[in-house]
């Protein structure tokens, strides 16, 4: 199971007797998951029984993919989504712009070939784009590297 | 603990009331966050501020949820669902961080469903509608360019949470910026008739640019909070000028729209279009004040 650690978005745990701070970080600003994944730890830390359960949201330093551990990384390619290569080093002055685009090159987490193209810069959720595998056919995704 | 399918996941049986789905109750975007206002920082001013980004952030992504089911292929109307949900999120947080500065509590639902169109303080460009997609996409470009360039200055601003706010937001708009310059670049550069309709959506968003960079009072007073907007005019005329040249197009010489006596969006003064964007977005709200479903 890919758990909250394995994706970088959980920063810290803090148990003191029956008493527990979890503290997570957004993908991004708008991910609907945020307010399921704290209930859901909040729920599940109680069911544990934690008498005092507190979720506190973390916003900087900002989650990158770097944060995915090489067991997320591993896990996500085992249920089919490619996942992020590591950051390029952000430079400073002014973002560069990006006008032809094609994706980094991406590994098709089915078959393993490299001959893969990416069909859309967005997808099913904020931190993934689509891409297709021309050896194999499937289409699959890939996080993006933010 | 895991589950076979989502539906057993929503369906399971807890006792502990935090259940949670969609429309049930957001929350607090910012819960566990220190919002104390740092020493010297005027909490009105800086909730006000707040309220201009949240308000351009939250109005630019109610005009691009309208395209859902309109886009005219699947993949842009995704991209357009997240670049929306990205600025709704910022949208959020923005709006949640004014309601701690200025000591009121007041929500994100307070700000977004109870205040009139005067009490809006968005930049027009973010409430006019799209006649087209190439409209959109010039919108955006101007839109998301220039917000880049505020966002990555705030990140050093004297509040850490907008600070760490503009952090984020960075990442999500870079990415939002290479979207729409990608479609102008395409429609610039692909038939006369695609050229065409991208000349009329530069000229039709043209005359909203000059609003952008005016310094507002409340800016000025936050020097050290704020991003003085006169500072983005250089780096946004740099990537117009980067896009519009791969484009083969022109930035169209038009007069700035005019606002009334002198006072414009972020004055709370908008052009005939926020009305009817605002009786949608809080129709709901609005009829079934403080429903829950």
């Amino acid at each position: 199971m890919l758990t909250l650690a394995d994706l970088g978005i959980l920063r810290d745990v803090a148990v003191t007797g029956t008493r527990v701070v979890v503290s997570l970080t957004p993908t991004y600003s708008g991910c609907p998951a945020m307010a399921e994944i704290r209930a859901e730890v909040a729920s599940r830390l109680g069911a544990a029984g934690f008498a005092e359960v507190e979720v506190r949201t973390v916003l900087s330093p900002p989650w990158t993919s770097d944060f995915i551990s090489p067991e997320g990384r591993r896990k996500l390619a085992e249920t089919g989504i490619a996942p992020p290569r590591s950051r390029p080093k952000p430079t400073g002055g002014p973002v560069p712009l990006t006008l032809f685009a094609r994706g980094p090159r991406v590994d098709c987490p089915v078959c393993g070939s490299a001959d893969t193209e990416r069909t859309a810069a967005f997808s099913g959720t904020a931190c993934k784009d689509l891409y297709r595998c021309r050896a194999c056919a499937e289409p699959f995704e890939h996080v993006k590297e933010v | 603990m895991g589950f076979d399918t989502a539906y057993e996941a929503i369906s399971e049986e807890s006792d502990s009331g935090h259940r949670w789905a969609f429309g049930t109750g957001f929350t607090d975007p910012l819960a566990g966050v220190d919002t104390s206002v740092p020493a010297g920082v005027d909490g009105l001013d800086l909730a006000a501020y707040c309220l201009m980004l949240g308000d351009d952030g939250l109005i630019m992504s109610h005009r691009l949820q309208q395209w859902l089911a309109r886009a005219p292929e699947l993949e842009e109307e995704t991209a357009l669902a997240n670049i929306a949900l990205d600025l709704l999120g910022q949208a959020r947080l923005l709006l949640t961080r004014a309601g701690t500065a200025d000591g009121s509590h007041r929500t994100e639902d307070d700000y977004a469903f109870g205040r009139t169109d005067r009490e809006f303080r968005n930049v027009r460009i973010a409430e006019v509608a799209d006649t087209d997609f190439a409209g959109l996409v010039a919108r955006l470009l101007v839109f998301s360019t220039w917000r880049l360039a505020l966002l990555v200055r705030l990140r050093g601003s004297a509040d850490p949470v907008l600070a760490a706010v503009a952090a984020q937001g960075v990442k999500e708009i870079a990415y939002h910026r290479d979207y729409a310059a990608q479609w102008v670049i395409r429609l610039g550069d692909g038939t006369d008739y695609s050229r065409q309709r991208m000349e009329a959506g530069l000229a039709a968003v043209a005359p909203l640019v000059a609003e952008l960079f005016a310094q507002s009072a409340v800016e000025e007073r936050l020097a050290g909070v704020a991003v003085n907007p006169v500072e983005l005019r250089a780096e946004f005329d740099a990537v117009l000028a980067q896009v519009l040249a791969e484009a083969g197009l022109a930035w169209p010489d038009v007069a700035g729209l005019a606002g009334v006596s002198g006072l414009s969006g972020r004055d709370g003064v908008h052009t005939e279009a926020m009305g009817y964007l605002l009786a949608e977005m809080q129709s709901v709200a609005r009829a079934l004040p403080g429903a829950t479903w």
